[in-house]
């Protein structure tokens, strides 16, 4: 049932042969097929604006009111490629293999190995599009070195690497909208996908401003909408992030792919109160510099310029001397864990480790520390009101990209025939987790080198077909079911706001399903999730009109849609019992309290099929031909 | 603390709008500024009210969606903040607080907070890009850079398009903003090819929609990066030059 579609061969053939060998569709008969791309952050506007230079007619969605605006634009360290430019012992093969092994062998060889291939491209393409790249004096690209690495590989425009990246690709895309090849609607959510005789056909939409419900046929659909890490309210993801495309084509089939997989990253701005609404991210470059510790002793009050040296535990150094404090995130943020659990938290609410600059301005003066991370200081003191030039930063572990996503085949559609995913919502490259400065990498790969390129092998069958006509009873009654589901909410007319339901999940998910599980925790969440989602459905509150702007409403689907995923998510991780990666059962540890994977019983991609009652678990048994699967050790 | 609010409410497009007072209790100096929001939405649902509209989302002062009018300052009083990075600790106790939309009419108000910054988009479509087809360039490292110009574009592509220059300048000038674009692609050697013609086309759109620049330099102070009034100048010299220079014998277009 679940056909991967890995092309034979050596790995390092796989793509070119794949290419050669998949239906193309020649250059004239390109604008015969129209392509819907819902999400226009890296992948979403990658993807549709080369699809556009294609040729295709494309429609993009997104509810924002501008395309720049996808959260890609928050990205802040880098992106990786295996270029080599700085002569270290990099290679194609060797971010492959990074990326495998980061992943915690929870990936697919295949197309780890393409996105490492890709890599190189898509620094020459950004670069060509004016992405200002940090540079040496000669005029050359600069790099940096990210967790998980022993090469320095990562490309950065300062702190804002993704916002630079994006705004190439929006501006891409903006040309391709001034030739006509692009049709733009902004301020648009996309509420469903339409499936006909098994195929995705078109999607219907919510007009934000208007309230308007509408249908949108086309080809193919290619879903580029992020991840779902705002399903435990706190999180370094965008107020507005939700995982409702996604969803919306689970429940129309598509499989969604090892949905407890999420990255807990381990540089946030530990939370100051009640209030808060969202974590504020410190890039994870700033570990090429800082140096993380905590006190010796436990419940030591002092300010962390008083403590000596000889009583400080520089925890990362001690217990991983080869990588030290680049260790790959699921490890740092396990372990500022123990370290907080062993009550050796600083800050006013005990709920951060240090992250101290103080030998990196000693030793590489304060203007050089702040032309490589200054504005990621000024964000942290504008937060904190602390001068992080001046004392340690406090960081904490927060939530902040999910790897799991809709199950794709290796040409990224989803088992749905004409229903594509690409970027952080499908599930593909990262395993179980993902290594820092590879999201961008991904996005891009997917939506400028690979989904231009695969889609033609599923469209090229359809030519002379056109799309199906939104007046069949296929798009009338999925609209009819987006807009029951609007009366529905708007008409419960109870009495607690949709942020109380959402903090209240977040809860829940972050005690039971985040940085530690366990078989009873994860059990008791079973049970209060569906709880929660009842008190929802009898007493949420969703105030004003459905046929005009409607935040509440907004949020308020949003939500809806996150207790059904929440669920999933408890229950994929109750069934997978070993840890690997950003998931970490408590019952499957090493002596040392590392990860410890179950190779023989869960070596597989666990992809789940939506269904009324339980959901039905398919497996993708994953092969390595090419890398031996040990246990991770960064020691 | 306990602030008191003043805000500007308006029911859509083409309603009247007024001010609305509102009252918020226990703010905490932690809070940012739309978190005090926030909790005076979630009473106003609570109390059968409607909350008030507002654009915002990665609230970490990058996506450029946010953007208010605070005590008449876009964004607020402090110098090189988005809105969303503002916190209450820049306010005091018993403080009013007025608060209302960018005012330009440029940006229609849509409801409430939010309005409608479309033009911005509409200035980029006409020519704020390179034109590189996706697979068809050369090795990054083909092309130097050199570092000093590198800089300079990244100053100058820092711009988050949140629209507060537009917001802050007297005359609802949208210099800045388009400066900042052509400046980071006019400084640099991948841009060279399109030079004119992108600046030729972008200061013309920009000029259906918003008013004339007299360099009061409110901009570039309420702007939250920082973008420096320089790149008005190189948009007026690079437009002045797109009139006179020929194109042919410099190879750019």
């Amino acid at each position: 049932m679940l056909e991967s579609r890995i092309p034979a061969g050596p790995l390092a053939d796989k793509w070119d042969n794949h290419k050669f060998s998949i239906d193309l569709v020649n250059p004239a008969n390109k604008r015969k097929f129209e392509i819907i791309v819902v999400g226009t952050g890296l992948a979403g506007a990658s993807a549709a604006a080369t699809l556009g230079e294609l040729g295709y007619k494309v429609k993009a969605f997104t509810f924002h009111d501008s395309p720049r605006r996808a959260h890609s634009i928050s990205a802040q360290g880098g992106i990786n490629a295996a270029k080599n430019y700085p002569n270290d012992g990099d290679s194609i093969f060797r971010l492959f293999y990074d990326t495998i092994k980061g992943g915690d062998y929870r990936s697919r060889e295949a197309n780890v190995y393409r996105l490492a291939q890709v890599s190189n491209e898509i620094i020459d393409q950004c670069a060509a599009q004016g992405v200002p790249f940090a540079r040496e004096y000669g005029g050359q690209l600069a790099n940096r070195s990210f967790g998980g690495a022993q090469v320095s590989r990562t490309f950065y425009a300062r702190g804002q690497t993704g916002q630079q990246l994006l705004l190439g690709a929006y501006q891409a895309l903006a040309r391709q909208i001034s030739l006509g090849k692009v049709e733009m609607h902004t301020r648009t959510e996309m509420l469903d996908v339409v499936v006909h005789e098994g195929k995705a056909v078109g999607i219907v939409t919510r007009n934000l401003l208007t309230g308007a419900i509408e249908s949108h046929s086309a080809h193919a659909v290619v879903l580029a909408t992020g991840g779902y890490g705002n399903v435990y309210y706190l999180s370094t993801n965008a107020m507005n992030s939700n995982v409702t495309a996604a969803w919306r084509a689970h429940r129309r089939g598509a499989f969604f792919a090892n949905p407890c997989f999420t990255q807990i990253h381990p540089t946030c701005i530990p939370s100051s109160d009640e209030f808060q609404s969202k974590l504020t991210l410190m890039s994870e470059s700033l570990r090429n510099d800082g140096r993380i510790w905590v006190p010796v002793k436990a419940g030591d009050d002092r300010p962390p310029g008083q403590i000596p040296e000889a009583e400080r535990d520089y925890y990362l150094e001690r217990k991983y001397p080869a990588f030290g404090n680049l260790v790959p995130r699921d490890v740092a943020s396990r372990n500022a864990k123990i370290q907080i659990d062993r009550e050796k938290g600083v800050g006013p609410l005990k709920n951060g480790v240090y992250l101290d600059f103080a030998d990196a301005i000693g030793r590489l003066g304060r203007d050089t520390i702040a032309e490589r991370y200054g504005n990621l200081f000024d964000i942290y003191h504008r937060i904190t009101d602390e001068n992080p030039y001046e004392v340690p930063m406090r960081i904490y572990p927060a939530v902040h990209y999910t790897m799991g996503g809709l199950w794709v085949d290796y040409n990224l559609m989803t088992n749905v025939p004409g229903l594509y995913a690409l970027g952080e919502a499908n599930f593909s490259d990262h395993g179980a987790n993902r290594l820092g400065a590879s999201a961008l990498m991904q996005g891009l790969a997917d939506g400028y080198f690979v989904l231009p390129y695969t889609i033609g092998d599923y469209l090229a069958e359809s030519l002379g077909d056109p799309p199906l006509p939104i007046d069949n009873p296929a798009f009338v009654e999925t609209r009819a079911e987006v807009e029951n589901r609007i009366a529905h909410l708007m008409g419960i007319n109870g009495s607690r706001t949709v942020d109380y339901f959402h903090r209240e999940l977040g809860k829940i998910m972050w005690d039971q399903c985040g940085m530690a599980r366990n078989q009873s925790g994860l059990e008791k969440a079973l049970s209060e999730i569906p709880a929660l989602k009842a008190e929802f459905y009898a007493d949420v509150r969703v105030p004003g009109r459905a046929d005009g702007l409607n935040q509440s409403l907004e949020k308020a689907g949003r939500v809806a849609d996150f207790f059904e995923l929440g669920e999933l998510m408890c229950r994929d991780a109750l069934h997978r019992s070993e840890s690997a990666g950003g998931h970490f059962r408590e019952e499957s540890q090493t002596p040392e309290g590392e990860a410890l994977r179950k190779d023989d019983e869960f070596s597989y991609v666990s992809a789940w099929e939506y269904s009324e009652s339980d959901a039905i678990l398919h497996k993708e048994e994953l092969e390595f031909e090419n890398v031996q699967l040990t246990q991770r050790s960064y020691k | 603390m306990r602030v008191n609010l003043r805000v500007w409410r308006q029911a859509g497009p083409d309603a009247p709008g007024g001010f609305e007072t509102y009252q918020a209790e226990e703010v905490s100096e932690e809070m940012s500024f739309l978190e005090m929001l926030d909790m005076v939405n979630e009473e106003l649902v609570v109390s059968g009210g409607l909350p008030i509209t507002f654009d915002h989302d990665c609230r970490e002062g990058i996506c450029g969606s946010c953007g208010l009018m605070i005590n008449g300052q876009a964004h607020g009083p402090q110098l090189g903040t988005a809105t969303c990075q503002l916190h209450m600790r820049t306010f005091s106790d018993g403080d009013t607080i007025v608060i209302e939309p960018w005012r330009s009419s440029g940006f229609p108000v849509i409801q409430d907070l939010a309005v409608n910054r479309s033009a911005f988009d509409q200035i980029i479509e006409a020519g704020g890009f390179i034109s590189v087809a996706t697979g068809s360039a050369p090795d990054a490292n083909l092309t130097l850079v050199p570092k000093v110009a590198a800089d300079a574009a990244m100053d100058a592509a820092a711009c988050i398009g949140c629209g507060a220059c537009v917001a802050a300048c007297p005359n609802g000038a949208a210099q800045l903003f388009t400066g900042a674009k052509i400046t980071h692609l006019n400084l640099l050697p991948q841009g060279q090819a399109e030079r004119w013609k992108r600046t030729e086309q972008m200061v013309d759109v920009m000029d259906e929609f918003f008013g004339s620049c007299s360099n009061m330099g409110e901009c570039t102070t309420a702007c939250p990066k920082g973008i420096p009034l320089e790149v008005i100048a190189e948009l007026n010299r690079d437009y002045v030059k797109a009139q006179f220079i020929n194109r042919k014998l410099t190879a750019q277009d």
